[in-house]
């Protein structure tokens, strides 16, 4: 019998990320520092400077590079990797396009943090959201375990034939990124077992010769390609329960699909967070649970695809609910929010919030998210910035 | 299974003389077949063929010698620009 864990030590996330990586068995890597990105990829470098890792490293000029240097490795057929946060996800932004319409299972770790002016380095998730059109999918980890657990997931879902959409993989900066907590490093042999080396049909081959990057008209095919993207990312919804209930199964873990819920089934009020807010969410609702208030929480794991159905379901039993979103989406309500109400709407019709916190990484408290319980309970439909300051 | 975006069509099939203003046409009595034009051609639409007897000398009329193809030439006239012999003109298309 293989121990599922080969041993269990004290690291941060962005060492925990860059293990995933290392057990995914990435051979190409390629990026650009930025903060709080970089000590994943630095980890990454001095594992294959140490020989622990069998990859080659590219350094380059600025993160559109990074993103284009990792599209042509993964379209030789190699798996491929590389991280950002912030200003070089955005400067990504073309690129991420490419990678998604030229359909390669690319898995990419973004730290999360805000967008300038003016310049910060905290968590903020304003960035990923920033990107929700780009084709990607998009997890949001709560703990390091889960954001090392998500790349090898990642690559596990991506490279799925009927899924063929490249991964972001989510950790909000410092809460995760530079605070250590302990992780249970996975037994390489049963990875090798769940994770099978990349094959990638369409890939360059000067033996079988094709163009890559051509153009298209609008009577080719250019509408279906971006059609099929979309069956895709519906098709993805079932490869994203398989493939987690068969690492959990493996692993031992118990990972929710694209939600994990708390206290959901006898709840009157509903939380609804992304990434580590849920952590804090949760130790509320247990606290206001023994107040006597019946709230639950649903974490929304996977943004894309979006969980409409899961949430939806959860929702039917509930009087009214709140979304907490850490980002910001100027000229309308919280992204998370558009995105659960329009899945709602016609089918339930309960009152439903939306709860702006922790732009810039400003703490969000647990008396914050008690606040937002209240608020919820009253039933309301607005939109509300929590714990911001009157500026003179 | 997914859509990828791949062709296999050789861009051969796809001719772009239509995307032609400006035709670039290269006086041989001139050139002296130094390819510079060959070189700088962005699109490859300059091929390299065999001696011609248009060159202005024998020794010339044996090099290999610069031949513009006006199916993919998009007339953008870098080669034109870039001639240090001025030996390639440039003159609007007529439409007939």
């Amino acid at each position: 019998m293989k121990s599922v864990s080969e041993f269990r030590t004290i690291m941060t996330g962005n060492d925990a990320v860059a293990y995933g990586a290392k057990l995914a068995r990435v051979k190409f890597i390629s990026a650009y520092p930025i903060t709080p990105q970089t000590t994943i990829v630095e980890k990454l470098a001095s594992m294959i400077a140490n020989d622990e890792l069998d990859a080659k490293y590219v350094e380059v000029e600025s993160e559109h590079s990074a993103l284009a240097a990792v599209f042509a490795s993964e379209l030789t057929g190699v798996r491929s990797y590389t991280a950002t946060s912030s200003h070089g996800l955005l400067y990504m932004h073309e690129m991420l396009h490419w990678v998604a319409g030229q359909r390669l299972p690319i898995v990419m770790s973004v730290v999360n943090r805000a967008i300038g002016p003016p310049w910060n380095i905290w968590a903020d998730q304003s960035d990923t959201i920033n990107q929700r059109d780009t084709g990607w999918m998009q997890v949001y980890s709560e703990s390091n375990q889960e954001a090392m657990d998500t790349i090898i997931m990642g690559y596990k879902i991506a490279e799925n034939a009927d899924v063929m959409l490249p991964l972001m993989s989510m950790e909000d900066a410092f809460i995760l990124s530079h605070t250590s907590e302990p992780v249970s490093m996975r037994n390489q042999d049963l990875i090798n077992e769940y994770l099978p080396d990349l094959d990638l049909k369409f890939r360059i081959d000067p033996e079988n010769p094709m163009g890559y990057g051509s153009y298209d008209t609008p009577d080719g095919s250019f509408m279906e390609l971006k059609k099929d993207m979309v069956d895709s990312m519906g098709k993805a919804r079932k490869v994203i329960m398989q493939e987690t209930e068969k690492f959990n199964e493996i692993f031992e873990t118990n990972y929710g699909g694209l939600v994990e819920r708390y206290r959901m089934d006898d709840a009157d009020y509903a939380i609804i967070a992304m990434g580590t807010v849920a952590s804090t969410a949760r130790f509320v609702v247990d606290k206001l649970r023994g107040k006597g208030m019946n709230v639950g929480l649903i974490r929304i794991r996977y943004f894309r695809p979006f969980p409409y159905d899961e949430i939806l379901a959860d929702l039917k039993n509930v009087k009214s609910a709140g979304i907490i979103d850490r980002s910001v989406s100027f000229g309308y309500a919280g992204a998370t929010y558009s995105e659960v109400v329009s899945g709602l709407y016609g089918r339930i019709n309960i009152p439903v919030s939306s709860f702006i916190t922790g732009i810039g990484g400003r703490d969000v408290r647990s008396e914050d998210i008690e606040n937002i319980a209240e608020t919820i309970r009253k039933g309301s439909n607005g939109t509300y910035w929590i714990n911001v300051k009157r500026v003179i | 299974m997914v859509l990828v975006p791949v062709s296999t069509v050789s861009t051969r099939n796809h001719p772009t003389d239509s995307w032609r203003i400006q035709r670039p046409t290269i006086q041989y009595d001139k050139c002296i077949r130094c390819m510079i034009c060959w070189k700088y051609c962005p699109d490859n639409a300059i091929n390299i063929e065999n001696g011609d007897e248009r060159a202005p000398n024998d020794r010339v009329a044996k090099m290999e010698y610069p031949v513009i193809d006006y199916n993919f030439c998009k007339g953008c006239g870098i080669c034109a620009n870039e001639c240090p012999e001025k030996c390639i003109d440039m003159e609007f298309e007529v439409i007939e």
